[in-house]
């Protein structure tokens, strides 16, 4: 049924009665308590569906399934420790919570009072209650495009309503004309979290300005940077918050339709969207008429089909258009001819997120985050070889060393930070001297990385760079759509070169002729992916030019990783002949009697590091 | 549109508003390097040899596409610029099956040229492996060989756009980036019409006509073979060019000449054979007219065309004339009349024609050719081979002097000289048909409706108290615009339809000389060639309608009688069916 | 998972083109459901697709073939997906695939003889946080170590 913007005003009021006490209100229903699960696919992977129905289950057989509310909720970022719960209004804060815990938290926790304590946080062992302030990992986070994920369930349109949701659509359907959203936008200072980081507004007022009897607003949810998972974790925790912020994008344009084009690989994403362009439908938040304005949107969704190129805006529209994903040259840019010839916008899922915020609190709150380069927050998939792996929203300005020790927690088992990789693909890895970088847009290429879409990778010693370089251009090489000369056949001879130096027939010149391949292939490809395919391999040049050169020249990999340069070895000194190693390795290399020190077989061995990874006695080793 | 000024190495020039840096360069004579580019068809800046600096835009933009605004300031010239071409032009290079000296496109390679302009002297960044490429030579008419393509996609656009087919297309993406015909199978089994578009655009030598060449030598050098040739009308209007000629020069004398140097026994003009083809498809269109037949009637002497109408328009397939083209025709006369009038053994003689097509060289192998059993035409060449014969049997092309073709086969009339042009066999047709309905001489014979390069023309031709109303069309995706009509029966009030697979017609055909893509930009070769027909036809030739033609009538007289006639069936016409458009079951 | 139609039957085919034929670019959406119901994309199906929609069959072909996820060959019963993404690599997921492969004697993108399992090392699944991480069909599996990969292949 279509509401009127009252009557939907009142369903979240009435929403607000019973969920308030997640946001510090006071319960005005039965409900006295939510237990809020992730249901993020990190989560869920770790079988948190079970445990919700589990949860629901005995609430029921208790007579509590009135009083306690068990809501499955977008990812609360922490995704290390998952599977996580929440319990409101207490914020009790649990970590690692398998499905037979149900009993535990229903019977000790909701019924006794009493905290589960092996479900909670060592950190935060003295005062598990109110975890998302306490926990460091929280602590210099700044939630804003992923203000709901967590607090709200993603399948119910309610409660988005119930905080704020579709206030923003609401207001510039009648407060506001087509020019002040732009400007509103504009002078956020909003930049697109997509990775070139073009300024919203502006592209906004061009696609405004076209003429056209049709236009499009579009959104990027083609999430492809690899250990990139924000987009993802925002459709599946607050999906309402991409369509408002389409609709907005729709009438500050003069569109009437739009696309969201999602990586078909994010099955909980996808239904989680479907679900809420369907209830925004029966609501008349989308379609004819939305809210008695007059204002048409009509909302599809494409699924991606496996091609990261299509993250370039240009293929994304080819490829919405039903076509191969190749980048079209530019102009005519999207904003004058884009989705099926027509001017179009097109946002990622994380630029969309900030919109119904920033016309709700205006432009001055949010250009007030961050820095006179970048305004707002940003959300950083952190990854890779670092303690608390998962998504976090920082305000831009931020120093990479406050996000990967603090709030990330440092490098495990005691190792030494290599680089931080950020910007995926296209991005370049930062060295230990530039942690104190305040991350923004510009800041970032000024040491040769990139923002990208967030994805941030954490290096250790264990990590080889040459390696790293190879599995970028690897990736590209994969990626390539194949349309222009230097990227398809450059990307190909870099990565040649690169396996080359990685299988220790690396040669003097090669290193030069790396960099004449990058700087060609920089200036003359067509699109952005090729423009900054080179970027891992030169900046890992600039700042780990050793490590090539001890590859090249000493025929050495000193993290050990590159296989043909390595061998593992077993210390005959400490090697006690368990024989556990000769066990488990996979092809029979290692030989020996028990009770006295084995042996490696270096031509059996196929190098796959089982044997040091069961190792008690810290006797095998790479060289 | 108003002009804009612009500058382009600093020099200033005025040019129209939003013409493409390309464009505004050739203009003052500027050159930029091109591959992927080809005029109106292939613009999608991919092969970034045309990249330029252009003062504010942070990457190299290629000229190609980018186009001009007020004030810009371009570089053509600059070290960023020239590195970025050199260094692009090596990985193509580095990815290119260089066996320049044994390839046919040696010296009219774009590739090879742009090496050369370029001052390219080593590949710097080599292929560590080489890779493995499968040549397709199923077709009887088109040779794809991977190992030099280069991925401008010039033939997936001329073949989808311009002839409406898409036999071949991108595959894969990356470096295993293929062009080729989905699911990789042979272009003979694909949708292919074996128009051979695709190899005159394509800027090397990943596509060219299946060789011929040595079929004929050998016939030729066989002294049990009376082996003879006949060169079709627009041979003469493409021939000269590949010999350094200007476009459109007429060559006829020399084509004559040349032919009789290489050994022919008997050197006849196709000419003869379309004077022939007017006198049959005229007379059946006068028939269906008059005593009510299929209309409108199609023109069938584009081999592709067929191939098109029996794949895409079975259920029109009634529409077709059932002439045989020219070069069947010709087959089937010198096969029968010829032979016996000389007491040669059908068996002994052996036809070649020339052609500016490669999918005559899929018609001559058609089940349906025969004559008395035999293959009515034994080898078709093209303009190309014919060209590399002359060169490798050392004549001098350019010197040779102006001879004529063997009299009687060798006969013919301007009416089937311009039936190398689109809308040629239809004026050709009106010239004669007026005459016969009406039996009075025309005061105008000159149909310039029906001329130009204009994709769709119509015209109603008055004969007596009768109006013909007529269309012509040439390059696939216009005949399938008229066809569509027809089919939807929106062309009921029309008699007569010529319809050509190649844009222009056969003066370019898939089997003419190879104009570069960035000549293309300032010619076009399909009116320059058909100049030199018309002229042939209007300044040369001393009738000018088939039925005037004294040896056609003599053949009437002497072995066919009448036009229609039940000899005249039995080995000119014949009948088509319906073809699978991919046939992936053989 | 296994309930694939015959390419025998073109109908489920035919209602799907139906369905989506006349929407703007709607080549994709029905390749990606006829995909779901027929299991793979087979030149019976691409040309029925091409011919209804009116394009060239190298047209659909140039399609699929771009597009990581569409295939032109049965795939195994259960899918493993193994990430090999950047978090997913620099914890060593290499030798999980490596493993896998091992343990079912098959190449990376290879199916077993008896069509049960097929191997592919896939894009970032976007489950960082439990790197090394793969998927058999619809099971996520996280912290994955090369030893877990016969109890985890037992499973199916």
């Amino acid at each position: 049924m279509k509401k009127t913007f009252e009557e939907l005003q009142q369903i979240g009021k009435n929403k607000l009665d019973r969920i308030g006490l997640r946001i510090g209100l006071e319960a005005k229903t039965e409900s006295q308590k939510q237990i809020m699960v992730c249901g993020g696919t990190g989560c869920h992977s770790s079988s948190s569906h079970i445990l919700i129905d589990n949860l629901k289950k005995e609430l029921k057989a208790k007579g509590l399934e009135n009083k306690v509310d068990v809501i499955q909720t977008g990812c609360f970022g922490l995704c290390q420790k998952g599977p996580i719960v929440i319990i409101y209004p207490e914020g009790t804060f649990y970590a690692h919570v398998m499905p037979d815990d149900f009993k535990d938290i229903v019977e000790q926790h909701v019924m006794g009072g009493k905290i589960v304590d092996r479900l909670v946080l060592d950190e935060i062992k003295d005062n598990p209650n109110d975890g998302l302030n306490q926990l460091e990992f929280y602590k210099k986070q700044n939630r804003n495009a992923l203000y709901n994920c967590g607090l709200v369930d993603p399948e119910e349109i309610d409660e988005y309503l119930a905080l704020d949701g579709y206030k923003a659509l609401h207001k510039v359907l009648t407060e506001m004309s087509q020019d002040d959203v732009c400007n509103e936008i504009l002078n956020s200072g909003l930049r697109g979290r997509g990775g070139a980081g073009f300024p919203t507004g502006r592209k906004w007022m061009f696609a405004k300005a076209a003429q056209a009897d049709k236009k499009y607003v579009l959104c990027n949810a083609d999430e492809g940077d690899p250990g990139a998972f924000m987009d993802r974790s925002v459709l599946e925790g607050d999906p309402h918050v991409i369509i408002e912020a389409m609709a907005i994008a729709a009438y500050a344009i003069g569109a009437d339709e739009g696309y969201v084009y999602v990586r078909a690989e994010y099955p909980i994403a996808v239904k989680r969207l479907v679900l809420a362009i369907q209830q925004a439908e029966d609501y008349g938040l989308l379609g004819d008429n939305i809210m008695g304005t007059g204002f048409n949107f009509k909302l599809n969704v494409r699924l991606g089909a496996g091609a990261f190129v299509c993250g370039e805006e240009t293929a994304l529209l080819n490829s919405v258009e039903g076509k191969r994903g190749e980048p079209r040259p530019r102009p005519p840019f999207p904003a004058n001819a884009g989705a099926f010839g027509k001017p179009t916008v097109l946002n990622n899922v994380e630029t969309y997120a900030n919109i119904p915020k920033i016309i709700r609190e205006g432009a001055e709150w949010f250009a007030k985050i961050g820095t006179e380069d970048t305004s707002g927050t940003k959300v950083f998939a952190v990854g890779g070889k670092i303690v608390n792996t998962g998504l976090v929203e920082v305000p831009m300005g931020i120093t990479l060393r406050e996000i990967i020790f603090e709030i990330g927690g440092g490098i495990p088992n005691n190792k030494k930070f290599k680089a931080a990789q950020t910007g995926g693909p296209s991005g370049g890895c930062i060295p230990e001297q530039n942690l104190d970088t305040p991350i923004d847009f510009g800041s970032l290429a000024s040491v040769g990385s990139m923002m990208g879409s967030g994805g941030l990778i954490v290096l250790d010693e264990d990590n080889c760079m040459v390696d790293v370089a190879r599995f970028f251009m690897d990736f590209i090489v994969d990626e390539s759509c194949g349309k222009c000369s230097p990227c398809r056949i450059g990307t190909k001879r870099m990565l040649e070169i690169l396996e080359k130096i990685c299988d220790g027939k690396g040669e003097e010149g090669d290193i030069e002729k790396l960099e004449e391949l990058a700087s060609a292939i920089k200036s003359a490809s067509l699109c952005a992916l090729g423009q900054t395919a080179a970027n891992p391999v030169l900046s890992t040049i600039r700042y780990f030019r050793d490590e090539y050169e001890a590859h090249i020249k000493e025929q050495r990999c000193p993290a050990g990783v590159c296989k043909n340069l390595m061998q593992y070895k077993i210390d005959k000194e400490k090697c006690t002949g368990c024989s556990l190693c000769a066990r488990k390795c996979p092809v029979d290399a290692i030989v020996g009697e028990v009770r006295s020190p084995f042996e490696i077989d270096q031509k059996e061995c196929i190098k796959c590091g089982q044997c040091e990874l069961v190792c008690k006695f810290d006797a095998i080793s790479r060289a | 549109m108003s002009n804009i000024n612009i500058k382009i190495n600093g020099q200033e020039v005025s040019v129209p508003a939003g013409i493409s840096i390309l464009e505004a360069a050739k203009s003052i004579n500027v050159h930029i390097p091109t591959l992927c580019y080809l005029k109106d068809v292939n613009v999608i800046g991919a092969c970034r040899m045309c990249l330029c600096e252009v003062t504010g835009q942070r990457a190299l933009v290629a000229a190609c596409v980018f186009p001009c605004s007020e004030g810009m300031e371009i570089f053509t010239n600059s070290p960023k610029v020239r590195e970025a071409r050199k260094v692009t032009l090596e990985l193509i290079l580095s990815n290119h099956n260089r066996e320049c000296t044994t390839c046919e496109r040696s010296g009219v390679c774009e590739l090879q040229q742009t090496a050369e302009d370029l001052n390219v002297r080593d590949i710097r960044f080599p292929a560590m492996q080489e890779e493995k490429y499968v040549i397709d030579d199923v077709s009887p008419s088109v040779v794809r060989d991977p190992s030099k393509c280069i991925l401008c996609n010039r033939c997936v656009s001329v073949c989808k756009d311009v002839q409406g087919l898409g036999a071949l297309g991108a595959t894969q993406r990356g470096f295993s980036k293929e062009i080729a015909p989905a699911f990789g199978l042979p272009l003979a089994d694909s949708n292919c019409i074996n128009c051979g578009q695709c190899i005159i655009n394509c800027p090397v030598g990943a596509l060219k006509e299946k060789d011929d060449t040595e079929k004929v030598w050998a016939a030729i050098a066989d002294p049990n073979k009376h082996v003879v040739v006949h060169a079709a009308p627009s041979v003469r209007a493409g021939l000269g060019e590949a010999f350094g000629l200007e476009r459109g020069s007429l060559v006829s004398g020399k084509l004559a000449a040349a032919l009789r140097r290489l050994g022919f026994d008997k050197v006849f003009d196709t000419n003869f054979a379309a004077d022939l083809t007017i006198m049959e498809e005229g007379t059946e269109l006068i028939g269906r007219v008059t005593e009510g037949g299929k209309l409108p009637m199609i023109t069938s002497c584009s081999p592709g065309w067929i191939k098109y109408c029996e794949m895409y328009y079975p259920d029109l397939l009634a529409h077709l004339s059932s002439c045989k083209s020219p070069q069947e025709m010709m087959g089937a006369v010198l096969k029968t009349h010829y032979a016996e009038s000389n007491g040669i053994d059908i068996n002994d003689i052996f036809v070649v024609s020339v052609m500016p097509c490669t999918a005559k060289k899929y018609e001559v192998q058609r089940p349906e050719m025969k004559v008395k059993g035999v293959q009515e035409t034994d080898v078709s060449i093209t303009v190309r081979e014919l060209a590399r014969m002359i060169n490798e049997a050392g004549i001098d092309f350019n010197t040779l002097p102006d001879e004529n073709f063997d009299e009687y086969y060798g006969d013919y009339t301007g009416a089937g000289t311009i039936f190398g042009a689109t809308g040629g066999v239809m004026e050709a047709a009106a010239r004669t048909a007026v005459e016969v309905i009406t039996g009075k001489e025309a005061e105008n014979i000159d149909y310039e409706a029906v001329r130009g390069v204009e994709g769709v023309k119509s015209a109603a031709i008055k004969a007596g108290d009768l109006t013909l109303n007529v269309m012509v069309a040439h390059g696939g995706s216009n005949i399938r615009t008229v066809m569509d009509k027809l089919r939807a029966g929106e062309l009921n009030d029309y008699h007569f339809i010529e319809l050509m697979a190649c844009p222009g017609g056969c003066v370019n055909g898939g089997g003419q000389p190879i104009v570069n893509a960035q000549e293309k930009m300032t010619h076009d070769i399909r009116v320059e060639r058909a100049k030199a027909l018309y002229h042939e036809d209007a300044d040369v030739l001393k009738f000018r309608k088939s039925h005037e033609n004294p040896s056609v009538q003599k053949l009437y007289k002497e072995y066919l009688g009448e036009p229609n006639s039940h000899k005249a069936h039995e080995i000119l016409h014949t009948k088509y069916e319906q073809k699978p458009q991919i046939d992936y079951k053989k | 998972m296994d309930d694939f139609v015959s390419i025998d039957n073109l109908t489920p085919l035919k209602e799907i083109i139906a369905k989506h034929k006349g929407a703007p670019g709607c080549a994709m959406p029905i390749l990606q459901e006829a995909q779901e119901v027929y299991g793979y994309l087979p030149i019976e199906l691409q040309k029925t697709i091409a011919e209804e929609l009116g394009v060239s069959l190298s047209e659909i072909f140039g399609i699929v073939t771009f597009y990581t996820q569409f295939t032109l060959v049965r795939k195994g019963k259960y899918r493993v997906g193994i990430c090999l993404g950047t978090a997913c690599y620099v914890r060593g997921a290499q030798n999980i695939v490596d493993r896998f492969c091992r343990e079912l004697n098959v190449e990376v993108g290879g199916t077993t003889p008896d069509m049960k399992f097929t191997v592919d090392a896939t894009r970032c699944l976007g489950a960082c946080g439990l790197a090394p991480v793969m998927m058999i069909n619809e099971d996520v599996y996280g912290a994955l170590t090369p030893d877990m990969a016969p109890d985890i292949i037992a499973k199916y």
